[in-house]
């Protein structure tokens, strides 16, 4: 099937040519840092992860939202959700991919990562990442190839992969349970120490995929002949509105009990990040941004009539993705780090190399995404996009 | 290393039945000699500093102390204070002990610089967290030690350990070492691995006490904590010590004395 992603226009490959080009200056800049260290980057001491490590626990919650289509469909027959169900999983397996080529080079010793497999350590929380996340690659390489092909033959998939289907969909919240008890288990890290961490993650997970797969949907339609129909839309759109309102909820509850209860170090980070330290607070004016990015999008997404507005929809959307992105993607890891443990302020910020090689394996992810994607509306635009299950 | 012991095995087997004198080279492999430690290696159950920083009489004193560490352990000089290697360093009391903070507080400590190094936590999370069982904690005498070959520096032991006692190579450490002052007697790192105080386990193995003890004066005694009798417990049951961030549960093996010096009253 895969030869389907051959068959493309002037823009396909224009897409590719641009994607392949973004990836290779990421690479070069890659082969300074393994000649010269993790020096090459903006990380210290101080802050020892960086936006390389705040990437891979945003799009672990890319990865993990695949479930928001995939449930309402296999568990609920929610068929509208029948034509985007790929569309789904196929976001799922770059996302991961993404997570894991992040970590790969987020190491200071990349080529010493089988350590990790030759000395399992079950007191570690990156033991289970590392079985979670690739065995949720696994099941949706499974379940999505499976399930195309039948729909390329016309026929109903194979019993075989139902059960599969179900370990994916509770397997999905794992992955990003499982990321969020990397920070929330943490002694002496007030800002990730917290009971609520895991199910903000799950939140802001289930509002940013389902924003990303809407924008998605919308590109797809607009390029292709496969409509994944206005109805899986709304429904997209909904959940985006209800998961963002939680997330904001949850939001609120930590800095309740950061400032109700005036215990200073659960107070540091959340004013280093919103007002600065010091003078230090060279990430004030993203987190405002984020803060203002949600503020909006929820102002639109709550009014059904502005959902019902594709154009406005969209928008609302990118708002909650890009709102996100700066707020786990960034301020969550390195606000952990900020103060230090001698309540000192040293700030982090990327450095040119260092977001190079991020946006390398962002266009590696989109390369992969570009090419599942591509086939998979190919199939559906002969199909008639109906998936049978 | 594992596997090719194993597949010597398998052929000094196979030789043994085909009777080529393989009899003989196990009984051989049977015989090499284990590690026997040096008789002269001190033994304790849970090793530990006691810290008492009115000893050091004056800045060069607490300066010779990390000189001396740094240079026996090949600890890079690197200019860059975010990519420093430090394995024992001074902050401000109020920094070492931030809860302790207070605009009242006697001038004496407040602006004082405390010694601070890996604590050798009793429930150390930089081992609870370390993904590859790279950094450990020895069972027989409670350091926590470092594979610095088998790190991958994946720095989550730097993200959980609530001390800041950890550094990882961000670049190769080796040209920021004085070529006449390299120990040999220790090995130099590679960049990209952790790195932090392992309390002179080299020392302590051939009966000698940790560097930074040996070069205070008195001022750092080092003694098993487990021990009664041992002169840490004698300091401990003397005078009034505290530890860093004790609530976190880590039980840290490092004791600071505060009020020690006898008349730090009439001085202060």
């Amino acid at each position: 099937m895969l030869e389907r992603a051959l068959n493309g226009g002037k823009l396909y490959w224009t897409w590719i040519g641009f994607l392949l080009a973004v990836f290779g200056v990421g690479f070069l800049f890659y082969l300074q840092q393994w000649n010269v260290g993790l020096g090459i980057t903006g990380m210290s001491r101080d802050v020892s992860w960086g936006f390389y490590i705040s990437q891979f626990t945003f799009l672990v919650g890319i990865a993990a939202s695949g479930v928001m289509v995939v449930l309402p469909f296999y568990l609920h027959d929610y068929k509208a959700f029948g034509r985007i169900t790929i569309l789904g999983e196929f976001l799922a397996i770059p996302a991961v991919i993404m997570c894991v080529t992040f970590i790969v080079v987020d190491l200071g010793q990349p080529y010493r990562a089988m350590n990790v497999i030759f000395h399992p350590s079950p007191s570690s929380i990156l033991f289970y990442d590392t079985i979670v996340l690739n065995g949720y690659l696994l099941l949706n390489l499974l379940v999505g190839w499976t399930c195309l092909h039948a729909e390329k033959k016309s026929i109903a998939p194979p019993k075989w992969v139902k059960p599969f289907i179900i370990l994916s969909i509770i397997w999905a919240p794992s992955i990003h349970t499982v990321t969020a008890f990397i920070y929330a288990g943490i002694p002496g890290k007030h800002f990730w120490l917290t009971a609520v961490m895991a199910a903000r993650f799950l939140a802001s997970a289930f509002a940013s995929g389902p924003a990303l797969l809407l924008i998605l949907a919308l590109i797809v339609r607009k390029f292709s002949k496969f409509d994944p129909g206005s109805e899986a839309i709304q429904t997209l759109g909904k959940i985006v509105t209800y998961c963002m309102i939680l997330n904001v909820f949850l939001l609120g509850l930590e800095l309740f009990t950061a400032f109700y209860s005036g215990i200073p170090g659960h107070m540091h980070a959340w004013e280093y990040l919103y007002a600065g330290i010091d003078g230090k607070g060279v990430l004030v004016p993203l987190m405002w941004l984020s803060a203002i990015l949600a503020a909006v999008s929820i102002s639109m997404l709550v009014f059904p009539q502005v959902r019902k507005n594709e154009t406005l929809l969209a928008i609302a959307c990118v708002c909650v993705f890009f709102s996100l992105w700066i707020d786990k993607g960034f301020g969550l890891v390195v606000g952990g780090f900020v103060p230090n443990s001698f309540e000192q302020v040293t700030e982090y910020w990327p450095t040119l190399a260092e977001f190079s090689i991020a946006m390398g394996v962002w266009a590696l992810g989109f390369l992969i995404l570009t090419v599942l994607y591509k086939v998979a509306v190919s199939i559906k635009e002969e199909s008639g996009g109906e998936a049978i299950h | 290393m594992k596997i090719e012991r194993r597949e010597f095995l398998k052929l000094a087997g196979l030789s043994a039945i085909f009777g080529l004198g393989g009899t003989a080279i196990a009984a051989s492999v049977q015989q090499t000699p284990s590690y026997i430690p040096d008789p002269k290696e001190l033994t304790g159950k849970r090793w530990a500093l006691v810290i008492n920083m009115d000893k050091f009489k004056t800045d060069a004193d607490v300066k010779r102390v990390i000189e001396v560490c740094h240079t026996k352990h090949n600890v890079p000089n690197i200019p860059n204070p975010k990519q420093e290697v430090k394995w024992i360093f001074t902050e401000m009391m109020e920094n070492v002990f931030p809860e302790q903070q207070d605009k009242y507080l006697t001038e004496h400590y407040k602006h004082m610089p405390f010694l601070t190094l890996c604590n050798h936590c009793a429930n150390p999370p930089c081992v609870r967290v370390c993904p590859t069982q790279a950094t450990f904690k020895r069972k027989s005498d409670g350091i926590v030690m470092m594979d610095m070959h088998r790190c991958i520096g994946c720095r989550f032991c730097m993200a959980g350990c609530p001390y800041g006692a950890r550094s990882l190579n961000w670049i190769d450490p080796r040209p920021y070492l004085d070529p006449k002052k390299i120990n040999p007697e220790f090995p130099t790192r590679m960049k990209g691995v952790v790195e932090k105080c392992t309390l002179c386990y080299e020392l302590i193995a051939v009966g000698k006490i940790p560097a930074c003890a040996e070069a205070s004066n008195g001022a750092i005694v080092f003694g098993d904590l487990e021990d009664p009798k041992s002169e840490v417990r004698k300091v401990l049951a003397e005078t009034y010590t505290i530890r860093r961030k004790p609530e976190l549960g880590t039980r840290p093996s490092v004791y600071y004395v505060i009020g020690g010096m006898k008349d730090a009253g009439k001085g202060a």
